[in-house]
């Protein structure tokens, strides 16, 4: 009964979670953005001392069931070990072995070091939160949009709007390379030894077993029961059964009830200590097989740019057909652009765990993972795509660490994170000698004005003149700058947001 | 701003509202097709010796009253079509002109420029399959381009006209759409060009030689009154609702001052580029109270034949329904009572009212330089304005559905990229419309409505 409960529960939790991951129209996160919000390192992150000291006590309660439960990567690993369970050799492979104490402190002491030193986008390699994100935003929401994309095809076909087209491109190789290569290492642990990631990797896993050692509610075996099958032992995914001994390892259970079910003497339940007998306890000194945690670095990635021909404003002698067009390039920026509510490069980076969820969310084609190894996968802003748009602030709506403050519409359009600097050289004004202001055009803040080249002359061309004091750097004028492959006017963050 | 276009759009939301959803989206299958309703509940038959006939003044020469304008060929498949390789269905324009032919049209009309300059070699591909006295050809000297407007340059596009259309003699020959004096001299006169093409009618390789007009009232009267040449034939836009609300030159004038000069009229968009083959719900009522079984098209090309001096009609048909209802309505012709006449005057008037964009899809202004696709724009916005589903106040009733309409429709119809937000205002295409649409002004227009919805989303 506790496992189907535990089951259902870890069922909802992980759909739900995933979805906040797939959903791109910005529904589902309104409803079940909360459970994105009370994974424990983001609300660490957070500092949402509430989450903290409710998770806590729940683990003080019953132990680890956060990890059972609530934690979408402790779910995907149960789930991967499920599939192998269906082959009948494999459905009692687990052996107890003892804690690789080590490691897990060595894996703790060098993740709080990395946070603390700053080297958030390192020490998320390892966060289970921000993993799983990484697998569901690189690898699952394109299969997702892939298959939304096919329902508005046959939408299209019968001039339905239910579904509508959504553009899904590879937004960082190296997030992609790092997404694949945690989840081939995730699976290969998970399939073999189930919970070794959660037991000796991971950073929340290790501190919450610290807590659990001390858990009220926990399974515990009756040794008048007990027959000393070891069934149990053989069916403990964390491996934290001793059954020769009858003493489980606390730290590492995760609470997930298959001993208590399993047991056909029914030896095993989860049940409160206040009022128990003390276990008797001998020490063990059985070797454990190795834990495979080396995990792999990765080089950077060049990306590739598919080179189109640049748009010529010229003559046709034929009526009909496409001027070509060129694919925008993301240009270099001597600041970096984050998104309102950020607040500052040193917030973003001291907080966001790379579990990319803004990147999911974001309706305009904007926020990617980076590529540049000092922010590695934290979110970023470029305009080739489309442009921070005034009616959205989905991005901080939906970070559950704190990375991206919640900062409402009006508040948006006054935070200056960046300002736009326009290039002579590349302006069709300059270089083709046509008329434009498109940037102008489309600036919401009035930020942007054409004025006469020459003073004296009211008619001469008109060129963009860029009032930076204005501009909130939203990229508007990026976007539709019509020079390509580079816009002749561009942003560059700032390293601090501002107020206009 | 939004005030403006508020206003507007109150004014077109109440005007429209429950017109309506009867009129399916034809799909883009042709050059750009002519949008008709196919029908059928007129005569399944076709009749293949009724067509009405015009004569040659001045000759016993008969032209079929229907035209077939060869702008807005059916194509091959999307994937199969090439850059700069014939992407026309020869199989299928072959099937049409051999129906056409066979139904007694003998009027085909078309020009260097259309369908990405591929018309003239596939219409002379399906009409050198018939005798040449079966059939008369008209092509157009289209030098718009600048590095097209020198003698030499001229010429061999005239002469390029004889090999693409496999013939030794053109019937009708046409100084492609001029509208401006400056502009004219350029590209006839101060070349010498038009001395040219006087000698090849002299010499009997252009039989008639005539105009193609879109342009100012005063311009046109210079070409009746005071330029020296004789021509044999003028094509002007006339269609029930540019009789009288055209701008700047309504068909009524132009029509008169020919027939005064006894001066034989061809006509072009007979039906608006396809506008007026789906109109909105107040016409369409005022048309099926007469008869429902005659569609909007029917009404508009026996307005065009409804005129004595009319020598044919030309209709863009992309689709062998098109040709067969046309052929129906001209076999033979009836002409319009006075009350009918008054029915088409006060159908125009309300389409006057309600103004869609006058985009007919030629696409003389394609492509634009900077990717934008306008006349998929237009058609996007007019569809919306013609439905009724225009998005007025985020407080109306369905406000919601309309505005999602729109925005996933837009784009369903048009890329981002070549959306009406990035057009530059370079103005390039101001001198291609031959509408006189002030592209750059509606792109804004519809940049702005299409911001509005986007920053209102009432959910």
């Amino acid at each position: 009964m506790l496992r189907k409960i535990r089951i259902v529960l870890a069922a909802i939790f992980f759909i739900a979670i995933t979805l906040c991951f797939l959903d791109f129209t910005g529904t589902i996160h309104a409803y079940l953005g909360w459970m994105t919000k009370i994974q424990f390192l983001p609300a660490v992150l957070a500092l949402n001392v509430g989450v903290v000291i409710a998770l806590v006590l729940l683990t003080l309660l019953f132990g680890r069931v956060y990890c059972s439960v609530i934690c979408p990567m402790g779910v995907l690993q149960d789930i991967i070990s499920g599939i192998h369970n269906r082959s009948k050799k494999a459905r009692a492979r687990f052996a107890f072995s003892p804690a690789k104490n080590v490691l897990r402190y060595a894996f703790l002491v060098l993740f709080v070091v990395l946070m603390v030193a700053g080297l958030a986008q390192v020490a998320s390699l390892i966060a289970p939160y921000s993993a799983f994100g990484r697998i569901a935003s690189n690898l699952l929401q394109p299969v997702y949009i892939g298959i939304n994309n096919y329902f508005a095809a046959v939408a299209e076909h019968y001039d339905s709007y239910a579904f509508y087209h959504f553009d899904t491109w590879l937004k960082s190789g190296i997030s992609l390379a790092v997404a694949v290569a945690t989840l081939v290492v995730i699976a290969v642990l998970a399939w073999r030894n189930g919970r070794s990631y959660c037991n000796t990797v991971c950073p929340v896993g290790t501190v919450l077993g610290l807590i659990s050692r001390f858990a009220i509610f926990r399974p515990q075996i009756d040794l008048s029961k007990c027959n000393g099958c070891t069934l149990c032992s053989r069916k403990c995914k964390a491996s934290c059964i001793d059954a020769k001994n009858h003493k489980i390892d606390y730290s590492r259970c995760v609470a997930c009830m298959d001993c208590v079910e399993n047991c056909a003497q029914k030896a095993i339940s989860f049940r409160s200590i206040i009022g128990a007998k003390p276990q008797h306890h001998e020490a063990c000194a059985q070797d454990g097989e190795k834990a495979d945690t080396g995990r792999r670095t990765f080089l950077t990635l060049t990306s590739l740019f598919a080179l189109g021909s640049a748009v010529k404003a010229q003559e046709s002698k034929v009526d009909g057909g496409l001027a070509a067009i060129a694919e925008k390039k993301v240009p270099t920026r001597s600041h970096h652009i984050t998104p309102p509510g950020s607040r500052s490069h040193r917030n973003i980076a001291q907080h966001c765990t790379a579990c990319q969820l803004c990147i999911s969310a974001c309706p305009n084609g904007v926020l990617r993972p980076s590529a540049s190894l000092d922010r590695l996968m934290q979110p970023e802003m470029s305009y080739e795509r489309g442009y921070c748009r005034p009616e959205c602030n989905r991005c901080s709506q939906v970070c559950p660490t704190g990375a991206i403050r919640p900062t409402d519409l009006a508040e948006k359009t006054a935070i200056q994170i960046g300002h736009a600097v326009w290039i002579p050289e590349n302006c069709i004004v300059n270089s083709q000698g046509v008329k434009c202001g498109n940037c102008a055009r489309h600036c919401p803040n009035g930020a942007i004005k054409m004025m006469p080249k020459d003073e004296n002359n009211p008619e001469s061309p008109l060129f963009p003149v860029v009032d930076a004091a204005r501009c909130i750097g939203c990229g508007a004028c990026e976007y539709v700058c019509p020079s390509r492959p580079f816009s002749a006017i561009y942003v560059e963050g700032n390293s601090k947001h501002q107020e206009v | 701003m939004n005030e403006n276009n508020n206003k507007l759009s109150r004014r077109r939301f109440f005007g429209l509202m429950g017109s309506g959803a009867a009129v399916t989206a034809a799909t883009l299958a042709g050059c750009s097709s002519e949008k008709q309703r196919s029908v059928t509940t007129l005569p399944a038959e076709v009749p293949t010796d009724k067509m009405t006939y015009r004569t040659m003044p001045g000759t016993d020469e008969k032209v079929s009253l229907l035209g077939y304008g060869m702008m807005r060929l059916p194509e091959i498949d999307k994937e199969k079509q090439e850059e700069g390789k014939n992407h026309l269905d020869q199989e299928e324009v072959n099937r049409l002109v051999d129906y056409a032919i066979s139904h007694g049209v003998n009027y085909f009309d078309t020009s260097p420029r259309y369908c990405k300059g591929f018309s003239e070699e596939t219409v002379g591909i399906a009409l050198s399959r018939h005798q040449r006295s079966e059939y008369v050809v008209a092509t157009k000297l289209s030098n718009f381009a600048p590095e097209t407007q020198s003698f030499e340059a001229s010429v061999q596009m005239y002469r390029q006209s004889f090999k693409n259309l496999q013939v030794d003699y053109i019937d009708y020959y046409l100084l492609h759409s001029i509208g401006e004096l400056e502009n004219y001299r350029t590209r006839y006169i101060n070349n010498g060009v038009l001395d040219f093409l006087l000698k090849e009618r002299e010499a009997g390789r252009i039989r008639y030689l005539g105009w193609s007009f879109h342009g100012s009232k005063e311009f046109f009267d210079y070409m009746l009154n005071e330029q020296p040449v004789k021509f044999d034939f003028v094509q002007i836009q006339m269609n029930y609702k540019d009789w009288e609300h055209a701008d700047p030159v309504t068909a009524e004038y132009m029509y008169n001052e020919l027939t005064k000069r006894n001066i034989p009229v061809v006509i072009m968009e007979p039906l608006l580029g396809g506008g007026l083959a789906k109109v909105n719900h107040k016409v369409l009522a005022m048309f099926q109270r007469v008869n429902p079984a005659l569609t909007p098209a029917y009404w508009a090309f026996r307005f065009c034949g409804h005129f004595p001096n009319v020598l044919t009609v030309l209709s863009g048909m992309t689709y062998m329904e098109h040709l067969q209802e046309n052929i129906r309505t001209y076999s033979p012709l009836e002409t319009l009572s006075d009350d009918e006449l008054a029915m088409l005057s006060r159908a125009a008037n309300i389409i006057t009212e309600f103004p869609e964009i006058g985009c007919t899809h030629c696409q003389y202004c394609m492509p634009c330089p900077y990717g934008l696709n306008i006349p998929a724009i237009f058609a996007h916005y007019n569809k919306c304005i013609n439905e009724g589903t225009f998005a007025d106040s985020p407080q109306a009733e369905d406000y919601k559905r309309n505005r999602r309409a729109f925005l996933i429709g837009y784009d369903r119809s048009v890329p981002r990229l070549r959306q009406a937000d990035h057009c530059v205002g370079c103005e390039i295409c101001l001198p291609k419309c031959p509408q006189h649409i002030n592209i750059p002004q509606e792109m804004q227009k519809i940049d702005k409505y299409v911001e509005y919805l986007k920053q209102n989303p009432n959910d």
